[in-house]
């Protein structure tokens, strides 16, 4: 039987290598375009410990760098990170065991990523449960640490390099969340999703720069999702 | 504090608590029902909006570079990640990044 300093030591253990570095790649990236739009470093890094979440961050530097409204902005940012709460919920039941003091899974919540929750679905089966809570913190601990000090460093680097330089790591954060966002690209309600929002994207921000990611996301999702839905309904009638 | 550092707070209190929600809330919710299906889907598309436009039509430090030099490296990136490796983000990311210094470099 394991205890919980080695089940922590052991998910330090899996998240230090290529999750961390690959996590560590997107948000150098992140840094860069943070330097790019001119924006502090200090709400950089502080997003990346505290927000926690590529996409929301992507929304409010973008948004923000663009001088977007702040409702627009608040707006879009709670609708891009609701996706947690399914996630928190469908990891819960899989992490909880007497023995842990219920204030733990409130950490654990904050620690979540994508990552950490592809990871955690996967090991977790070979884990013990009452071992799998400190798991999970060893390994987001980690992915948290090292993304923020990429952030850290991905803007003092694009600070220091030449211009044209810059833009290669500038292009880092684009390129890294579409190939995640593509990867995580696992059904047809999700590729709906996906060629609709990257359409209506663009065309919204010539309308209206500030609602461009808020109105896009809502037009190009619902779109998808009603399209799905017929689709769905056909297969259930048998057409 | 910075005006930037108290937008970062908004989002991150807004982020947590989906997050905390997602905890309290655990037990007796159903995940799949059709609300979380057209939230993932508006989730979904506001990112891919987002990074089709940050693409199409930057702002920041990538609007100085050219349109057809960005959908090159783009699909540079795209060719890394899944034709050439078995998706493998380091090449994908590089592969984007150094494509597009490259091009800006020869075409300028």
């Amino acid at each position: 039987m394991i205890t919980d300093a080695d089940a922590f030591r052991r998910g330090v253990r899996e998240a230090a290598g290529v999750p961390a570095a690959t996590l560590a790649a997107g948000y150098l990236g992140f840094g860069a375009l943070t330097a790019g739009n001119g924006l502090p470093i200090a709400g950089a890094v502080f997003s990346t410990l505290t927000l926690w979440a590529m996409p929301a961050q992507l929304i409010l530097i973008e948004m923000h760098a663009a001088g977007a409204a702040m409702l627009a902005l608040v707006l879009s940012v709670v609708l891009s990170s609701a996706r947690f709460l399914p996630m928190t919920v469908s990891l819960m039941p899989s992490l909880r065991h007497e023995r842990h003091p219920g204030w733990q899974y409130y950490v654990a919540a904050h620690l979540l990523s994508i990552t950490g929750w592809t990871m955690a679905m996967t090991r977790f089966p070979d884990i013990p449960v009452a071992r799998r809570l400190p798991w999970f913190f060893g390994f987001t601990s980690v992915c948290l640490a090292a993304g923020t000090l990429a952030t850290l460093a991905g803007y003092v680097i694009a600070d220091s390099l030449t211009p044209l330089a810059k833009l290669g790591l500038v292009f880092i954060a684009p390129m890294y969340y579409l190939l995640v966002m593509l990867t995580g690209m696992r059904d047809r309600l999700a590729a709906l999703s996906i060629t609709a929002g990257a359409i209506a994207g663009p065309l919204a921000w010539m309308l209206s720069p500030d609602w461009s990611v808020l109105a896009g996301g809502i037009a190009g999702g619902s779109l998808a999702y009603a399209i799905d839905r017929v689709l769905r309904d056909r297969r259930l009638r048998g057409v | 504090m910075s005006e930037f550092t108290l937008v970062v707070l908004a989002c991150a209190v807004i982020t947590y608590a989906w997050r905390g929600l997602g905890v309290a809330l655990a037990k007796g919710l159903d995940v799949n029902g059709e609300l979380f299906r057209w939230v993932s889907c508006v989730a979904f598309a506001m990112i891919a909006g987002l990074l089709s436009r940050i693409i199409l039509l930057p702002t920041g430090a990538l609007a100085s570079t050219g349109f057809a030099e960005r959908l090159l490296a783009s699909a540079c990136a795209l060719a890394a990640y899944f034709l050439l490796t078995r998706r493998n983000l380091f090449v994908g990311v590089s592969a984007g990044a150094g494509a597009l210094v490259a091009l800006e470099m020869l075409l300028r």
